[in-house]
Order: structure tokens, then sequence, then C-alpha cells
């Protein structure tokens, strides 16, 4: 029985597996058998951690390189050696180089493989070594809680230590979903702990998540897309009430009312006015939200009074209501809710926005190095697709920074366990058409494990072996004070190598071999990374003889004392400013308004109505609201074949009995969801467990597309839009309207 | 009661448990349950069986109704989840009705199926109320929730127990845990205790109470 860290693949947690081998083959995989205490709790793994072998022993597992030999896409490939690839791939990267130059070349998104010596990070050191990349910056997953959080409080440590969530006598789950995307393993752990302490939890949500049944006393079945309006309308009841915390806000922010605007600015609007309607005369009251979020007035003015006077409070901020058409704004009114009722800097309280842990922001994820990136020009990584199509013309107004203008298209793409080429990414067919040009992207190499849709697309596929056939390191995710250990407990199949192994291999035909390896193998980059803990956060983390001689598996820090983030400047603003323009909480930006946008990038939060909502012309044709939520039975795209999690949660959209009804549907039947994008076949689940009006598929599954283009594998990427957000650049896939109706097949 | 566990005894069973004369049981907080199916997985892994045989099942319940007020849908539903293996009852129906012999309880009221006596006629499958007893159909003969004996020997818990992320499920003596959780031991839509008295200890949902006279029905069917 070996100890190993579960293959990190951005599931959310991070846990330890015991995994039993017999002749060089694993025979069954349980959890965390070290003593279970609040300060350093088990990590216990979830289902996907536990039907790890049927991926491990994947007969679809991918065995030996492949190169194209149909039209791209097809999936069309032939058998080459390793040589042929790896020579293949140096003499591409060197073409697209001497060709284009540096900034042609390309590493996107992707979070397959996040194990250090597995995962894109490899070839990122990869391309800075070889002169640079196109970099890019912000997430599919954060794109705009992270920004959003920045422009209020110049940090995204804003979270305290979890221990502390047991101080807490009330907490709001805005959107938020831990027992389904987990946000750290055993967040969800952490409130039901709260809970048995006397806190009272609401969930708001447009689905009755496993988190709300499992840990809420309240859910409130809000819209999406509306959660600004509902904030607006708590703030708008704790100001005319006087509920709110008025010596704080006087103290700690700038931008509520006219007595304290940043200088200069003294005739703009205020939160206070936008709030009370003096300048657009509208007052946000629990009756306009109503009409907006489809919560009873007397829910809202109920739910701000208890937030406003039950202390300490938490807001907690999912990430699902960022991925939205204005998704900056509702990061930022939450956080100013937290500001109006005084629950930053305290035990118990939260600063909402993103969250990392205090003191020093938590985990490092990423310590393997991936050196400077001598190509200066960034974009934000959602954006890839119009760097493809018009790099040449994209600037600032795009979100290019470290240059005035993009001086390339993206010419060639290193895809390193990623799946956002097709799967991930908005708007399937588009990508799938753009990608189809060879004279777009002239050549794309994918490491992968299976043929995926984005591996479909590659001219060269190169088989990565798993993170239980090679080494690897993880700390926590988001939370936790652990370093995980992942040693090589398998030989990997023949004919496949680690991420890092595949890259050394480039960097060698590259000439720079030894510069990409310093001399390391795996292990030894195991070793030196050990190291960078001990020297920064973790002076008695043991050595990596130490780690295995004991089959300890995981390292870690009890937390007896948690930290609250904003203690300091809560206790003094002055002597302890936040990083922000003024030191204060931003309740107005200035920065913000300086980018001359007030419409889409108001100074102060505001709820702005989507592009795509059941209020617009849209809603005629296309009447429900579709989301894409995280599901158990994947991570992201991770693990879609896998016949355990198949059996344990089948890929189906969600749909109220209101809507069922209307359109003749009834549970277990095939339903076409559509819209202009694309469509969709695939099972339905009636359920009560969602508002009418709203349909939810679990996002990740496979793109399979059918002889007409209708998607067969169950993708809502099918249905979502490339457009982006206004202020982060990020993603927008939830904001869309579809319309659902009953499929026979021909 | 009595005739039963000396009927397990003459059955023939095999090693008795170091505890001796104790009656196991599974602790459930359905308050808490979110539904992950970790314990579903856990077994699954830990017994190797095939699609379809499923030693522990997860069951969503819901019902209840959307309420139009006003302009809005107002939510009045129940909705929980029931995480359940085989409850090792104290009288279990499933060994009065086995007609081959196959079904015993050992001494510390651990159920268990012989599978070299099973005759896969699923009688058990009939007269159990739980659907604990689930059919090998490879191998033709019936297969249940063993309450991980070979663990539970060695001192260890089922391998669900320690597998729920919320800390959802406990093992134990029946006795210890109604000391520790309470006399629930029955949730809908599970029968009457006196059916079968099943070890089995629940900690509620906030809203199953109120499951019993509506509309309540497993909206998961084809996943339990």
């Amino acid at each position: 029985m070996i100890r190993t860290g579960c293959p990190s693949h951005n599931c959310g947690g991070r846990c330890l597996l015991r995994v039993y081998l017999k002749d060089g083959v694993i025979t069954r995989i349980d959890g965390d058998d070290r003593p279970d205490t609040i300060e350093a709790p088990q990590l216990r793994p979830c289902p996907r951690g536990r039907a790890y072998r049927r991926r491990q022993y994947h007969p679809d597992r991918l065995r030996y390189p492949l190169k194209r030999t149909g039209r791209r896409g097809e999936g069309k490939f032939e058998r080459i050696s390793w040589d042929e690839a790896l020579d293949l791939v140096a003499s591409e990267l060197s073409r697209v180089k001497e060709k284009y130059g540096n900034s042609a070349l390309f590493v996107p998104y992707g979070t397959g493989s996040y194990n250090q010596i597995n995962g894109r990070q490899t070839a990122t050191r990869l391309l800075h070594l070889f002169g640079g990349c196109l970099g890019f910056y912000n997430s599919y997953s954060w794109a705009c809680i992270t920004p959003a959080t920045l422009t209020v409080y110049g940090t995204t440590t804003t979270g305290n230590q979890r221990q502390d969530w047991l101080n807490s006598r009330y907490i709001l789950m805005w959107s938020w979903n831990p027992a389904e995307m987990r946000d750290g393993t055993n967040s969800d752990y952490f409130v039901k702990l709260a809970r048995e302490r006397g806190a009272k939890v609401v969930c708001l949500d447009p689905r009755l998540t496993p988190s709300a049944i499992a840990l809420a006393d309240e859910w409130i079945p809000i819209r999406p897309g509306t959660d600004a309006a509902m904030m607006s309308a708590l703030a708008y009841v704790m100001i005319t009430e006087n509920l709110y915390d008025a010596d704080f806000i006087r103290t700690h922010s700038v931008g509520f009312d006219e007595t304290q605007m940043p200088p200069g600015f003294e005739a703009e609007e205020t939160y206070k006015d936008y709030i009370l309607g003096r300048r657009d005369g509208v007052p946000k009251t629990p009756g306009w939200a109503e009409n907006i979020c489809g919560v009873p007035a007397e829910t809202i003015a109920r739910i701000a009074r208890e937030y406003a006077t039950t202390k300490p409070a938490m807001l907690y901020l999912g990430y699902g209501l960022q991925r939205r058409a204005y998704g900056e704004q509702v990061v930022r009114a939450a956080c100013v809710l937290a500001a109006l009722t005084g629950n930053i800097g305290v035990h118990g309280g939260w600063a909402s926005g993103l969250g990392n842990q205090a003191p020093d922001g938590g985990p490092f994820w990423l310590v393997f190095p991936v050196g400077e990136n001598p190509v200066k020009a960034s974009i934000p990584s959602f954006l890839w697709t119009e760097a493809v199509i018009r790099g040449c013309e994209m600037g600032p107004e795009d979100g290019v920074v470290g240059v005035p203008k993009l001086d390339n298209n993206i010419k060639l793409l290193y895809v390193v366990a990623s799946n956002c080429l097709i799967n991930q990414h908005a708007n399937v067919n588009r990508t799938a058409q753009i990608l189809s040009d060879e004279n777009l992207v002239e050549f794309i190499v994918v490491h992968e494990q299976f043929m995926t849709p984005t591996a479909r697309f590659a001219d060269v596929v190169l088989p990565a072996c798993t993170q239980f056939e090679t080494w690897g390191l993880e700390d926590g995710w988001k939370y936790g004070d652990e370093v995980i250990l992942m040693p090589k407990i398998l030989e990997p199949l023949p004919e496949t190598k680690s991420d890092y192994a595949i890259c050394a291999e480039v960097a060698k035909r590259l000439g720079f071999g030894e510069k990409y390896t310093e001399g390391r193998d795996e292990k030894q980059w195991v070793e030196w990374m050990l190291d960078v803990y001990r020297q920064t956060r973790f002076p008695d983390l043991p050595s990596l003889d130490e780690l295995l001689e004991k089959n300890l598996g995981v390292w870690a820090r009890p937390v007896t004392d948690p930290a609250v983030a904003f203690e300091d400047f809560r206790r003094d603003p002055e002597k302890y400013p936040l990083p922000t323009p003024s030191g204060k909480i931003e309740i107005f930006s200035a920065r913000l308004h300086g980018l001359g946008k007030p419409a889409e990038i108001p100074a102060v939060p505001k709820y702005i109505q989507e592009w795509e909502s059941p209020f617009g012309e849209e809603a005629r044709k296309y009447p429900l609201q579709a989301i894409g939520h995280h599901y158990l039975a994947r991570v992201h795209s991770t693990h879609h074949n896998n016949d355990w999690l198949r059996e344990a949660f089948p890929q189906r959209v969600f749909i109220n009995p209101v809507d069922a009804e209307e359109r003749g549907i009834k549970t277990g039947q095939m339903v076409k969801v559509f819209n202009e994008r694309g469509a969709l076949i695939l099972p339905c689940r009636v359920t009560l467990k969602i508002r009418p009006g709203v349909v939810a598929i679990p996002q990740g599954a496979w793109w399979e597309p059918d002889e007409r283009g209708l998607d067969r594998g169950g993708n809502i990427n099918v249905l979502t839009s490339e457009r982006w957000s206004p202020y982060a650049f990020g993603n927008t896939q939830h904001t869309i309207m579809v319309q659902v109706e009953k499929y026979e097949e021909k | 009661m009595k005739r039963n566990k000396q009927e397990a005894r003459e059955a023939g069973n095999e090693k008795k448990s170091q505890s001796g004369q104790v009656q196991y049981a599974f602790f459930f907080d359905s308050s808490a349950c979110s539904a992950c199916k970790s314990c579903v997985l856990a077994c699954r892994d830990k017994n190797n069986w095939p699609a379809g045989v499923r030693w522990r099942r997860v069951y969503e319940l819901s019902g209840g109704q959307w309420l139009r007020v006003g302009n809005n849908w107002v939510p009045d539903l129940i909705a929980y989840n029931l995480s359940l293996g085989c409850n090792h009852c104290e009288e279990p129906v499933c060994l009065k009705g086995c007609p081959s012999g196959a079904i015993s309880k050992r001494p510390d009221g651990i159920v268990l199926i012989d599978r070299k006596k099973c005759l896969g006629c699923r009688y058990c499958e009939w007269s159990c109320p739980y659907g604990a007893p689930q059919y090998d159909v490879a191998g033709g003969r019936m297969t249940k929730c063993d309450m991980c004996y070979d663990l539970v020997d060695k001192g260890e818990r089922p391998a669900c127990v320690d597998a729920c992320p919320m800390r959802a499920l406990d093992f134990g003596p029946l006795d210890k845990l109604i000391e520790k959780y309470g006399q629930v031991r029955a949730i809908f839509p599970l029968p009457d205790e006196a059916m079968t008295r099943p070890s089995l200890i629940i900690k509620l949902h906030r809203t199953a109470a109120k499951a019993g006279a509506g509309d309540v029905t497993v909206s998961n069917r084809e996943e339990v």
C-alpha cells in the first residue's frame, strides 16, 4: 500500500489516496487514514479519486505517437515512432518561429494535469527557453472574480482560514456549491461544522444543489444572471433601515456616499446614489429586484436584515455567477455588502471576493519553474481564438497587455493536458471551424492520455503517461496547508512518457536539452520543489527520503489559530492600508471610472441586464436560460470516459416540471436543446430541483457531432458564446438562452 | 430475535468477531448527505462488482411543488438523500426466506450470503424491503453488502464509512450508536422498523419529516 496524492485535474480538491498494489497492478484505492481533526482534517477523496482505476486501466489509453492523415479534426491518424514524432514537433516549432517569430507560438490554458511534472507548465518552460511564446493571463475558472476582487481590495487574499468558519453565525452560500465543485477538499465539511455550531446557512442558486440539500437551512432559487440586482436590494434595505456599519464604512472605504469620494470625483455617482436611485430615478428596492431576480421582495428584505444583524456573518461567492456577461459586477457588489455589514477583518466574518486564504494567499499551485517569457505580449486566456483569427489587430481593447499591439496571429498551438481547444471553449462549432482551417493555425501538437475532442484536432498526438506513472507534487486547492507527494507507483505504458520527459526530448532536439532539465529527472525535480516549500511556506517539511520511507503521502501543518484576512487593516487602516490606490476598500473605483465605459464597467457595482436574457428579444425564440454546472462524473472534461462515474452520474439535461409539461417532455426521454450556435441531443431528467425557466447541462461531456452536426455527447459548449466580459475579458459561458423540445430519431 | 441469532450460529458461521456478542450497525446522517456517492464508489472499488450490482446505493428523494406567487415561482419542496447498504437486520427476512440456507447471521450481527450455497433464486431480493440483495448476473448468484467484515475483523470500519467527505456515515455496535445518535431507524420511504429491526440509525434531514404525507419519490431511479 502506498499513500499518494489523488491525480490532480483541477477538480477543486487535493486528496490523499491509499493505493493497493499487487504485482505492479492497482487492486484497490482507498482514502486518507490519518487521524481526522479539525486542525488537519483527513483529505477524503470523492468518487473521481475512488474510480481512478477505471481511468488508469482504460482500454482507450493512447499507446503510441500519432500523426494526422485525414483532414484536421476528422480523427484519422497513423502510428509513428517517437523519433519521427519528436523530430516533427521540433522542426515545426523551428519553422514557425523562423517564419513568424516566437509570438506566433502559444500554449493554451488547460488544467488536465496539475502535478508539476505533468501539465501545460512543462511546455511553457520549453517555449520560454526557446525564445518565448505569446503569453496568457486569467483563467476559465476565475476570470472575473480575480480582477474584480483586486479592484475592491487590491489583493485576492480576502479569505479567513477555514477553521475560522466555525465562528460564523450566518452563512450566505451565494451560487456556491462545494459539494459538487469541492472548492478545496473539506470546504463542505467545514460548513457542516459551522452549522452544527449554530450558524444558519442560506443558499442562493438556480438549482437546489447537493450543497443546498446537505448544508443549507433555506434555499432561494434566484434567476441566473440577476445576483447583482438582489445584492443591490440588500444594500437598499441596509441603507434605508440603517442596518449597515456606518462607522466601518466611513473609516475603511471610499465611494459609499458623497462625503467620501476620492479627490477629483466628488461630482460622480456614489454607491448610495445608485442604490437610492438618485441619478437614474430607479431606487433599488426589494420590489424592483423581485421582478428581476424572481425572488419575493419580502424574502429579499428578510435576508438583508438577517445578514446585516447576525454577527459575524459570511457571504461566500461561488464562481458560476461570475462566468457571466457582467460577472465583474456581482463580485464587486458582494464585496461591498461584506463592507456594509462590517464583516471584514473579524473572526467568523468574510470579506467575499475571491477569498484566497490568509495570511499568505494559500497554496502555490505551480512550483515547477517555467522561467521568464522573452515575449512580453499576453492575452486573456479566453481570447485565444481571437488571436488565431485576428491577432495582429488586437490591442488593449481586447485585453492585450505587455505590448501596444500583437505582432502575430497564433500559428502553432502546443497543447498539454488541455481540452480547451474544442470541448471546454465556448461555441464548439465555431472553434472547430477555426481549427479546421490549416491556413490559420499551421501546426497543433497535443500531449494526451486519450483521444479527446481536442486531440482529434491535433496534427501530432503524443501519448502522455498518467500521474500514477511518474513523479509529482501537489499542495492544497485554494485552501489547506499541505504538501502531497505523488511517488511514481506504476511503470508507464511502454510508449508513454511524462509531459516533462516529452518536453525534455523536444528541448534536446532544439539544442537546449540540458538547459531545460538542468540535469534533473522527474524525481529530482520533486526533491527540488520540496526544497522550495521548505524555504518558503513549510520549514518543517520532511525530506523526500523521509516522506518515502515512512510512506506519509502528505505532510500537513495543523491550523490551530486560523488567520483572518484584513485583521490589521481593520484595526488600523492608516497604518495598514490596502494595496488599492486609495488604501481603502474601493466601493467607487477611480480606475474603473477612468476606463470611460460606464454602461458596461461602472465605477460602483451595478446590476446590468445581460446580453442574452429572459428579458430580451432573444427570449421569444429561446425562452430558457441554460447553465453548465460542475458534475461529480467529471473534472471538467476529464473522466468523461470512466464507466463507473458514468453509471453513478449519467449525463442529461435537468428541467423543471413546469417547463417539461409545457413541452410534453418526460424524464428519460431524449430532447433537443438548441440555439443559433448549435444543438445537442441528450436524455432529460425532469426535476423539482431547478427553478422554472432554467435548464442545467453538466459541463464537460465530450463533443460527439453526428453527421448532421448535432452533438450526441451532451456538450453544453455547442450552445455557449465566445463573447467575453467587458472588464476581465473573461468567459461568459453561463449567459445563454436556449430552447428545448422533445426529440425523436428520424 | 434470540432465535435468529441462534439460527445464525447454527448456520455454521465464519470467524467470530473479537468483540463478541454485538450487533454491528450503520449510522446515516441524512441532514448532511449531498449524494456525492463517495460511499458507493468506495464500495465498488473494494468489491469489484460489475455495473448494476450496487451493494451501496444513494437514493435521491424529492417531492412537493412550485407555487405561483405573483409573477414568481416559489418552491415548497422536500429534498434529501439516503445512502443505504445492507442493514444487517436484527430480524433478517432474507435469512428466513432463503430456501437453500445460504444466508447466515454472524454473532456480531453481520448477515452474509454464502455464494457456494446460493441457488440464485432471488427470493431474498423479493423479501428484503431495503433492496440490499443484488443479483450478480454473470455469476448467477445473489450478493450483498457484507459490512466489510474482513475489515471489521481487523478492527477497521467498513469502506463506505470512512469514505464519506461529509462524515455522514458511522459504524459501531447498535447500542452505542443509539446512545450517540438516538433511536430513529427509518426515514421515508423505508418501512417501519418493526418489520425487520434494521441495524441502522438515522439522523433526519430537516425536510424528511414531511415526506411521508406527500408525493415524495425517488428521483434517481436509474441510478439505484
